[in-house]
């Protein structure tokens, strides 16, 4: 019998990962067999500790707020929007939930049963890899740190070939073993010796359990047991074994499911057949190269500028991996900031070097700007100065040329590396932004006490600075000057909230998306400046009026005000929702149009519907802040 | 005098030869009223017809529905396409339907006996669903049988509920489904099919009740009570 809605279903969830890829009739078959269920704002859809129900859910409509309860306090970790999937992992490796899922607004869910899934999908290499990066992301956006490191693993390059034919008999270890009869005492020294966390035990040939760190804790030191005992006291029998032909990806979901670190690889993949050796999940990460870690410790390594500009494409390719296999935006944040930083520190080392001279006095380089605000995905033009100490004022200007022929040179290297040239000149080549510690002061008070439009525009720009290299204290000192005239600076704040509103709200009338009137970006919508602009200067603002110093990145300064000012916690945490959703909507345009812009221009009709549903439910929080802004700071006065 | 009894008797008859899914379909009826809204099925349906007329025009098809709890399970959905006798040009525009379609036919008399199955023990809820449930109830006089039995729900009417009562001008006008959808933000895709149209008022009278339920406090009572008009 011909049924409308399992197609209307199927024809919703085809648009989603992981059934973006799978056959039209297999997801037809499924969405038969799906309920619908409907939640209004508030409603529970499921609770922490509980045991999972038959069912996985896919947002139809609306959102769902997932947190976990942790005694008297929640800890916010996920917002699911149209399309995302959520309360798969419970039932994958049979737990209870970890998390609360609630509806933030009402909302539609799609209740898919998990048994036909499995049945229809296990053997979907598409599916799998879905599901393995679910697990990353998730375990990256909120779980402790030890479940973080176990289940972390980065894929090879743009493939994923290698991770999803490759045999485990290519990255298998030899296992270190112990008699069955030996006792607990030989074994720890035998762990000890080899620097290893577990142990297999043998019996003839077959493993027949395995000790680890933990039942050592748990059954020695607590002295249930003595340590001349046999292993076979406090060994886990079965082991848990694997094939030497299985995928590294299947082994992985064996580790996952069975929650160990390593698995025993048998002949015939059973405990019952001869021991050939063990696979750790270090052993996995390490062997697929180009993992965040890897690439720090090339670049740290690295002793050129053409090498750095190599990695810094590789950057590149493990953001738009990150990005495509939805791994958590927050971590993708961090672990691009953090490498972009350090090719920038590692860039003014090589400078240096190039110069051939030693810097007369002691310097600072740091950074403006999105940069600054750790906030850089996608290469953007340069934006930096120096700053050095004060020295008497015959010496100035022979130390200033020294600098600015420095800068220069790490200008260069910059551009050469794919970070352009700033069409403002706002570099620290130039004369303007290469000062001594003294001239910055005088011109930071003359932006705070002198607060023109243009003023205004450059305070912007220069309060978001970050260190790069050289002497950290002379960037604190500049900090410290920064909020000593702005404390309390009423006049000043009025004058900076004046700037933040001066993109409303980016929707127009009938909910239609301004866009530019004309230009080369014509009728393109340019989100920096209409979404994410209004959401940084807002931050700024309102960390200044904080006086919270030493945060930059605007999602985490809106974290922190949500600390400050409980009474607008909802708003806070909406605006480093909505900002890092923006973000990534410009990332990922980014990404696709490399080398024109930074993605700051959105061509509307590129949008799918859904796309457009998601960018206005960001643009809420811009209003909701922007009127935070009028009323504290009265700037329309 | 003669008559009424004469009419009496022919209907005690007419009872007594009754065919036995109808009598199981009368049965099933009987105690709804002290269920929870939680508890009771409700089978939304809409139909596609040739035309407005309930007594001339016939079916063309029948969608529906079942939700229990806050969830419909697609699975268990309703949807029959029906051989046409009458056919009307001018309303194959709206819905679609051809005379000789590909789609699988069944009979009216079929499709009728099969929806009886279905809405057992149920509260049927539907956009102007009078219209609909007269239709049925033509198709059962054609059968020689009685009217529906159900009790019925009108998100038409339930709409308005929703309503304050200072907003006077929403009591006296009548809502189309689709104004209904544009004003809950319930998307239109499959409109003027009978499963789509189903769906779509599924979705409506879900959130109606989450609008009507806001204290967590309805009771299938009020649901069926419509209060007086302020004009």
């Amino acid at each position: 019998m011909k049924n409308t809605i399992a197609e209307r279903i199927a024809d919703f969830i085809k648009m989603y990962p992981p059934f973006d890829n799978l056959p039209y009739n297999e997801l037809y078959k499924l969405a038969e067999e799906t309920r619908v269920i409907y939640l209004d704002k508030d409603e529970t859809l499921y609770t922490q500790g509980k045991p999972p129900k038959e069912h996985f859910f896919i947002v139809n409509q609306g959102a769902i707020r997932i947190y976990r309860q942790e005694g008297e306090k929640t800890i916010e970790v996920e917002m699911c929007d149209e399309g995302d999937v959520l309360g798969l992992r419970p039932l994958i490796v049979n737990e209870n939930y970890t998390l609360n899922a609630k509806a933030y607004e009402e909302s539609i869910v799609y209740a898919i049963p998990i048994q036909n899934f499995n049945k229809q999908f296990e053997n979907n290499s598409e599916v799998s890899k879905y599901l393995i990066t679910r697990f990353a992301s998730n375990s990256a956006t909120r779980f402790s740190q030890e479940d973080n490191e176990r289940i972390f693993a980065d894929y090879k390059r743009t493939t994923n070939t290698d991770y999803f034919s490759s045999k485990i008999s290519n990255l298998m270890t030899t296992a270190v073993c112990c008699n069955h009869k030996s006792t607990v005492q030989e074994a720890a020294s035998i762990m000890s010796e080899n620097k290893i966390s577990s142990i297999f035990v043998l019996k003839k040939d077959k493993p027949a359990g395995v000790i680890t760190n933990k039942d050592l804790l748990h059954k020695i030191a607590t002295g249930k047991f003595t340590i001349d005992q046999n292993v076979k006291k406090i060994m886990s029998s079965p082991v848990i074994s694997a094939s030497p032909d299985i995928s590294i990806a299947e082994a992985q979901i064996i580790m996952l499911k069975n929650k160990i670190g390593n698995v025993c690889v048998t002949k015939d993949g059973t405990p019952e057949s001869k021991l050939l050796g063990m696979l750790t999940q270090q052993d996995i990460v390490a062997s697929l190269s180009n993992n965040p870690a890897i690439l720090l410790k090339q670049i740290s390594r690295a002793r050129t500028i053409p090498r750095l500009r190599d990695l810094r494409q590789q950057l590149n390719d493990l953001l738009t991996r990150f990005i495509n296999q939805h791994i958590s935006f927050t971590h993708t944040l961090t672990v691009v900031a953090e490498l972009n930083e350090t090719i920038n520190q590692k860039a003014v080392e090589i400078s240096i070097k190039e110069l051939n001279k030693i810097p007369p006095v002691r310097f600072a380089f740091f950074a403006l700007g999105s940069q600054g605000r750790k906030e850089q995905l996608v290469p953007t033009d340069q934006d930096n100065g120096i700053i050095f100490e004060d020295v008497p004022d015959d010496k100035l200007e022979s130390i200033r040329a020294f600098f600015i022929e420095l800068a220069t040179v790490i200008n260069k290297n910059l551009h050469s590396i794919g970070y352009e040239y700033c069409p403002a000149e706002m570099m620290a080549s130039n004369p303007k932004w290469c000062l001594s510690k003294k001239e910055w002061e005088v011109q930071f008070k003359d932006w705070i006490f002198n607060p023109t439009e243009k003023n205004i525009l450059l305070s912007a720009i220069f309060f978001d600075f970050n260190f790069v290299y050289g002497d950290k204290e002379l960037v604190n000192d500049m900090t410290a000057i920064v909020h000593e005239s702005t404390d309390d600076n009423n006049r000043f704040f009025m004058f900076m909230a004046k700037d933040a509103l001066k993109s409303p709200s980016p929707l127009g009338f009938f909910r239609q998306f301004l866009v530019d009137q004309d230009g080369a970006h014509k009728d393109q919508f340019n989100i920096k400046q209409r979404a994410l602009m209004p959401l940084i200067d807002a931050a700024r603002i309102l960390t200044l009026q904080h006086n919270l110093q030493g945060i930059n990145n605007t999602a985490e300064r809106y974290y922190k005000l949500r600390e400050l000012e409980p009474q607008n916690a909802e708003i806070y945490e909406a605006c480093a929702y909505a900002f890092k959703a923006l973000l990534k909507f410009k990332t990922k345009n980014g990404l696709a149009t490399l080398g024109e812009d930074d993605g700051k221009f959105i061509k509307l009709e590129n949008l799918t519907k859904s796309d457009k549903v998601k960018l206005r439910r960001c643009f809420k929080p811009i209003k909701s802040i922007q009127e935070v802004i009028t009323i504290r700071f009265q700037p329309t006065l | 005098m003669w008559n009424y009894i004469k009419k009496n008797i022919a209907y005690f008859l007419k009872k007594r030869h009754q065919p036995d899914y109808w009598k199981n379909y009368a049965e099933s009826l009987k105690n709804i009223p002290t269920k929870s809204i939680e508890e009771s099925k409700f089978v939304v349906f809409d139909c596609e017809t040739s035309g407005l007329n309930p007594k001339e025009d016939r079916i063309l098809s029948m969608g529906a529905v079942t939700i229990r709890g806050n969830t419909i399970d697609i699975k268990d959905n309703f949807e029959v396409y029906l051989e046409q006798d009458i056919f009307n040009r001018e309303s194959v525009a709206i819905h679609g339907l051809l005379k000789k379609g590909k789609l699988k036919k069944v009979s009216e008399e079929q499709a009728i006996k099969n929806f009886l199955v279905y809405i057992e023990g149920a509260i049927l809820v539907g956009h102007h669903i009078s219209f609909d449930v007269a239709c049925v109830n033509y198709a059962l006089k054609r059968m020689g049988l009685p009217k529906l039995k159900n009790k019925v729900l009108d998100t038409g009417v339930l709409f308005k509920k929703t309503k304050h009562q200072l907003y006077a001008e929403a009591f006296t006008k009548v809502f189309s489904l689709d104004e209904v959808c544009d004003e809950l933000k319930v998307k239109k895709k499959d409109r003027h099919t009978a499963s789509g149209d189903a769906y779509i008022t599924a979705i409506v009278f879900f959130k109606i009740l989450g609008r009507l339920n806001r204290n967590n406090d309805l009771t299938l009572k009020e649901l069926f009570f419509t209060p007086k008009m302020i004009y």
